[in-house]
């Protein structure tokens, strides 16, 4: 394979290059770069996909929409707006839907790739978060990361606000309102922004340039930034058989990746574009033009948005006047607080891990979310209160939907939203010991064969098979924390001076939590001589049938 | 039926399920689309024997709650001087005579067929006048224009109906219902009368030329077509995010799952 | 592509026991047959069963043939469909959105398809291991580097010149404020615009929509709103957002009279601003039963008979009121401007006026 040569148009395309820049050198190495398979790895690609489509579907859409918020009299082909006073951005995303052909279908594939977008970026994060591949080396793709979560919420809004239609028009009202309350510098803020009084006619062309220009330049540095240090530092890897620190097990770049993510590209961009033929999003014509004495029942933003609105609406009224001035705790907390919450935790998240385990080292195995209940915990408290918020943005359509009353709803989500993270931090954590059990006992005593045998005595008993070697390694492949240099205490038994002081005790407290729900899972299976390699080599030619039928061959074997 | 066998032992078939049993969910409970159904009330002028027939209908159905000669008791307010429209609308949407008294009396089969209903309103507006039930003519969608009633709908209308006249929620277990079944006479005589928590819009405050447009609004609108695909049941980005996440998130993880999964193997020693 | 069998003995391990380990990773083969990363000169990957392999080739190629026909249609459809432009019927571009729309779909479904039985049934390349390299530069580099970079401090004099060092500092210092001092002309200076709407003494009160002048008597049912704008203001959106106000009629002797708004109601009509104090949304939904006014937006609840007083919701100051009369034409009018500013709260707004 490697001796044949090219086909002659190749060679003269490699040639040329080659020659030029020095391609084949350059490349050699990359095209063999392995990337591990599995499912949950592939969840940054369905953002990264769903970039392109909006790029591409973005700009199409640019070339006939107007940023405009002049006002023109709408004269196209949807009757029931005949002569009806609009903006020219609302006239001419009418126009969009309905006049330019495949206009409509491009409207709904970039807000339904939006959607995915937010989507597949938050389940991507909590993966990550989820099985530790944030941890060192990869501290800085995580921030960088987490900024591309940032600004895809703002670039989402942004483009929401665009079309200039009732709902667009409501969830700019509550930004402008939002932005008012600032203390100190927020009516200045607000007519800088506006260009003057709400609404103003400044605003939807700034906009146009933030959404279009501004913030898509930043994700595109910041995509490139973020996959460029993937390829460098490598994906991580599931522990596993013959897997470890050192090296990466999967099928190369160069040609099976590749293709991979190719057919993994069109995927993504088919269920987008059968979600835009066949689900309606954001129906602007219904919604009607944008006026601010007008507002519809269910007034919403996108689901993205979605937990901010859940916080404005079950906070309570406070409200402070001193000294002549307005503080609005009603709008400053649920606005600052939640988002600023789960972002700056985010962002500290690794650093924190670090400083409180003394876990310096290099990782490129992931951990198994069980293997690590305190942070599986802490992820799912967050999880609970973002959902919980989430839940309690739509809180008037579940109050229709089911026939609750509102106010039962929003007091409900008052106090879920205390009670809740902390249910489900410690249900998580004692799943994930019930697990962590589990898998201890998987390694001493193997798996359940389904096979029931009756014992001389009359006693039923379920045979267990030995695990698999290479279940084995995936249970038994956790990485103990080390241990903190700070719990070292001296003759005296006096505890060390950076173990005490409030940081000193924090410190210790947090080790503690991040290191207390241990179950080993390795170390004692001697005694159970099953896993020879005997065992595994009778058990080989009947690995075809998991089923309860084929779970007879390791009583027959033996 | 081996693969199937197979499959499922597979770590990730749990997850295929559930998501797969959820995308079905989903779709299902968006396929039910608001459904448009008209009946035509015949207006005819009340003679005295109408009224003597509404009375007696009145007397059977209505006069426990609502006393004797319509006065009202504790149970139900006075029916003197709410006219023949108010009767007409709680009578032919079935909301009257009510069956149980929750936080909101809602839409169900009428009791009384078209001359019933029109006798009982012939009955009640004999009693101390109060607003007719519309003409053909003042409620004819045909008659109306639209883009007027659209403004109208948005700024006195939507902010309970919601854009499409989905409904929507109000305070105490109460709602606005939404206007997928209402006759344009329905509308018109709502809009008049102000049934239960929903305001009056009086004609001389909403010109019945005005109600007319708000009623070819609100019929076009629930009648035309969602051109971009299934409505999602015109609720707005709720269901949007909803079918996001387990439509669209739920088939492109199926995808991966597919794409990464391992090959199942047939046994082979040869 | 002779042999018939397809894989190499470690790899069927996998399908052994059950795996009751869900969300594990996928299993990794068999350690001694799985290549490692070398440059070139590896075996050149599984043999594949020629049958299965003819059957997947021929199943990848009706997907890609799927796709063609798919990517004509779509040509098709769009070109000799006709199209919903230059009709004014809204289930032309439903058809046209479904045609269109099915076709792209089936264009990248049978790409994808194509594609992955292409990668998981035709592709004979190994897994293989790869050796991670050390992130870290060896630490020679680093000295080495270190040395570098002090030598170049040194010889660009930049350390041993504070003069020179301070005085580039100095430099740079307004530079950063340049930009910002640039958008100072984003918009002007809000001054006490947000204290002030349009109305005034004698402004008549207009329907919002029809632009129509009210009587008293026009709007005698008890239980009617209507939204209100003041006359003049019909297309002055910026107006719009701040004057707006709902127009409601309530029992008169239900209604409480805060004092000092003895005359602002006019036998039962009051009038409340519509612009929530929350964040500026229309509190519209009147509750005629309860005179609850509620917004749509977070669900702030104010009274109407009470002076708009909050009774739920996380807004913070009644909905200010808007004084009414009547004009010697015996139209509704507003007596003066709002008391108080409307809408959202702001920082100098001040403790509001009770």
């Amino acid at each position: 394979m490697t001796t044949q040569a090219p086909p002659k148009a190749v060679d003269g395309a490699i040639g040329f290059l080659d020659e030029r820049f020095g391609t084949a050198g350059f490349l050699r190495g990359k095209m063999k770069k392995v990337f591990p398979d599995h499912w949950s790895f592939m969840l940054g690609e369905i953002a990264l996909y769903s970039f392109i489509i909006l790029l591409a579907t973005g700009t199409f859409l640019t070339l006939w929409f107007k940023p405009s918020m002049s006002e023109v009299v709408y004269n196209g082909h949807y009757t029931k707006l005949v002569g009806v006073h609009m903006s020219e951005a609302y006239n001419s995303t009418l126009r969009i839907s309905f006049d330019v052909r495949g206009g409509l279908l491009m409207r709904q594939i970039h807000h339904w790739a939006a959607v995915m977008f937010v989507a597949s970026l938050t389940v991507h994060m909590l993966r990550v978060f989820f099985t530790g591949a944030y941890r060192k080396p990869r501290e800085v793709n995580w921030l960088i990361g987490l900024g591309l979560f940032t600004l895809a919420l703002l670039e989402g809004l942004f483009g929401y606000s665009l079309p200039d239609d009732l709902l667009s028009g409501t969830g700019l009202r509550i930004t402008q309102g939002v932005m008012q309350s600032i203390p100190l510098v927020g009516t200045y803020l607000f007519y800088f922004a506006f260009g003057g009084d709400f609404p103003g006619h400044d605003f939807i062309p700034r906009l146009y340039t933030v959404h279009v220009l501004l913030i898509p330049g930043i994700l595109l540095a910041l995509v490139g930034a973020h996959f460029m240090i993937l390829w460098h530092q490598g994906h991580t890897q599931f522990p596993g058989k013959n897997r470890a620190q050192k090296n990466v097990i999967g099928k190369p770049f160069y040609p099976v990746f590749m293709i991979k993510a190719g057919a993994f590209f069109m995927f993504t961009f088919a269920v987008i574009a059968f979600l835009g033929t066949f689900a309606q999003i954001n129906p602007i014509w219904l919604f009607g033009p944008y006026t601010p004495d007008s507002i519809t029942a269910g007034s919403q933003p996108d689901y993205y948005m979605g937990f901010l609105e859940g916080a404005l609406r079950i906070m309570p009224n406070w409200e402070t006047n001193l000294w002549g001035h307005t503080v609005s705790w009603n709008v400053l907390v649920p606005a600052l607080v939640p988002l600023g919450l789960i972002m700056t935790g985010a962002a500290l998240w690794p650093f924190i891990e670090q400083w409180a385990t003394g876990d310096k080292r290099i990782h490129h195995i992931a951990d198994r979310p069980r293997n690590a209940p305190f942070r599986t915990a802490v992820g799912m408290t967050a999880v609970t209160f973002y959902g919980l918020l989430w839940l309690a943005g739509g809180n008037d359509v579940i109050a229709d939907k089911f026939h609750v009353s509102l106010y039962a709803t929003t007091w409900f989500f008052r106090f879920a939203i205390f009670i809740g993270p902390v249910i489900a931090y410690n249900v998580t954590k004692r799943i994930c010991l019930g697990l962590q059990k589990k898998d201890a006992d998987i390694v001493h005593h193997g798996v359940e064969s389904g096979v029931i045998m009756r014992l001389p005595n009359g006693e039923f008993i379920e045979v267990h098979e030995p695990a698999s070697d290479e279940q084995k390694a995936v249970l038994t492949g956790k990485d103990p924390l080390p241990e903190l240099a700070i719990e070292a205490e001296d003759e005296n038994g006096i505890p060390s001076p950076s173990a005490r002081g409030p940081l000193g005790k924090l410190r210790k407290n947090l080790n503690r939590a991040f290191t207390v729900d241990d179950v080993p899972a390795d170390g004692h299976d001697e005694g159970h001589d099953d896993t020879s390699p005997h065992a595994e080599e009778e058990l080989q030619p009947g690995g075809v049938e998991p089923g309860g039928t084929g779970g007879s061959r390791a009583i027959s074997h033996h | 039926m081996k693969w199937i066998t197979a499959w499922r032992r597979r770590p990730w078939a749990g997850y295929a399920v559930v998501l797969a049993a959820l995308a079905i969910i989903g779709v299902a409970y968006a396929g039910v689309s608001p459904r448009t159904d008209r009946a035509q009330a015949a207006a005819a002028a009340a003679s005295d024997q109408d009224v003597a027939k509404g009375k007696q209908l009145f007397n059977q159905a209505c006069s426990s709650c609502h006393g004797a000669n319509a006065e009202g008791t504790k149970n139900a307010p006075s029916l003197l001087g709410v006219g023949a429209a108010s009767v007409d609308f709680q009578v032919s949407t079935g909301r009257m005579p009510a069956m149980n008294l929750g936080a909101q009396i809602p839409r169900k089969k009428p009791v009384f067929n078209e001359e019933q209903t029109r006798q009982i309103a012939a009955y009640i507006a004999s009693l101390g006048g109060g607003p007719a039930i519309p003409s053909k003519d003042q409620v004819d969608p045909a008659n109306g224009d639209a883009a007027m009633g659209g403004k109208l709908f948005r700024a006195n209308c939507a902010q309970c109906h919601n854009f499409a006249g989905s409904g929507g929620a109000l305070t105490g277990g109460k709602y606005a219902p939404p206007l997928t079944k209402a006759t344009p006479e329905q509308i018109y005589e709502a809009m008049l009368t102000g049934p239960q928590a929903m305001p009056v819009f009086n004609d001389t405050t909403l010109t019945p030329a005005q109600k007319r447009a708000i009623i070819a609004y609100v019929t076009q609108t629930r009648s035309e077509p969602n051109p971009g695909g299934n409505g999602l049941g015109r609720v707005g980005p709720v269901a949007e995010g909803l079918a996001g996440w387990l439509v669209g998130l739920g088939l492109i993880i199926i995808a991966a799952m597919w794409i990464t999964a391992r090959k199942p193997k047939k046994k082979h020693n040869v | 592509m002779s042999e018939t069998n397809e894989t190499h003995g470690a790899s069927s391990e996998e399908e052994r026991a059950p795996k009751r380990v869900i969300g594990t990773p996928p299993q990794v083969q068999g350690h001694d047959l799985l290549p490692s990363d070398g440059d070139g000169g590896e075996s050149s990957g599984y043999k594949l069963d020629p049958v299965k392999a003819r059957k997947a080739e021929r199943a990848a190629a009706f997907f890609f043939f799927l796709t063609f026909l798919a990517g004509i249609a779509f040509i098709v459809f769009y070109a000799v469909w006709p199209g919903h432009v230059g009709n004014d019927d809204i289930v032309r571009a439903m058809h046209s959105n479904y045609a269109l729309g099915t076709s792209l779909t089936v264009i990248f479904i049978g790409m994808a398809v194509g594609m992955t039985i292409w990668v998981r049934h035709l592709m004979t390349t190994k897994e293989i291991i790869q050796e991670r390299h050390e992130l870290a530069s060896p630490a020679e580099d680093r000295e080495v580097f270190n040395e570098y970079f002090l030598q170049g401090a040194e010889e660009s004099g930049l350390t041993k010149r504070p003069l020179l060092r301070r005085s580039l500092l100095l430099a740079s210092a307004p530079l950063g404020l340049l930009p910002i001092l640039l958008l100072r002309d984003l918009g002007p200076l809000p001054e006490k615009k947000l204290r002030h709407t349009s109305w005034k003494k004698g402004t008549r009160l207009v329907v919002d929509g029809t632009g129509q002048p009210l009587k008293p008597s026009d709007f005698n049912s008890p239980g009617g709103i209507i939204t209100v704008i003041p006359e003049g203001a019909e297309d002055n959106l910026d107006e719009l957002a701040k004057a707006t106000v709902l127009l409601i009629n309530v029992p008169e002797d239900q209604l409480k009279v805060k004092k000092g708004r003895e005359n602002w109601n006019v036998g039962g009509i009051i009038a409340y601003s519509k612009i929530c104090t929350h964040v500026g949304c229309p509190a519209a939904l009147y509750e005629q039963t309860t005179h609850h006014i509620l917004c749509p937006c977070h669900q702030s609840t104010f009274d109407a008979l009470d002076g708009a007083k909050v009774i739920f919701g996380p807004a913070a100051r009644p909905l200010p009121q808007l004084p009414l009369g009547v004009d010697s034409e015996g139209y509704l009018i507003a007596t003066s401007d709002f008391h108080e500013p409307v809408g959202p709260s702001f920082w100098e707004r001040g403790r509001p006026k009770v």
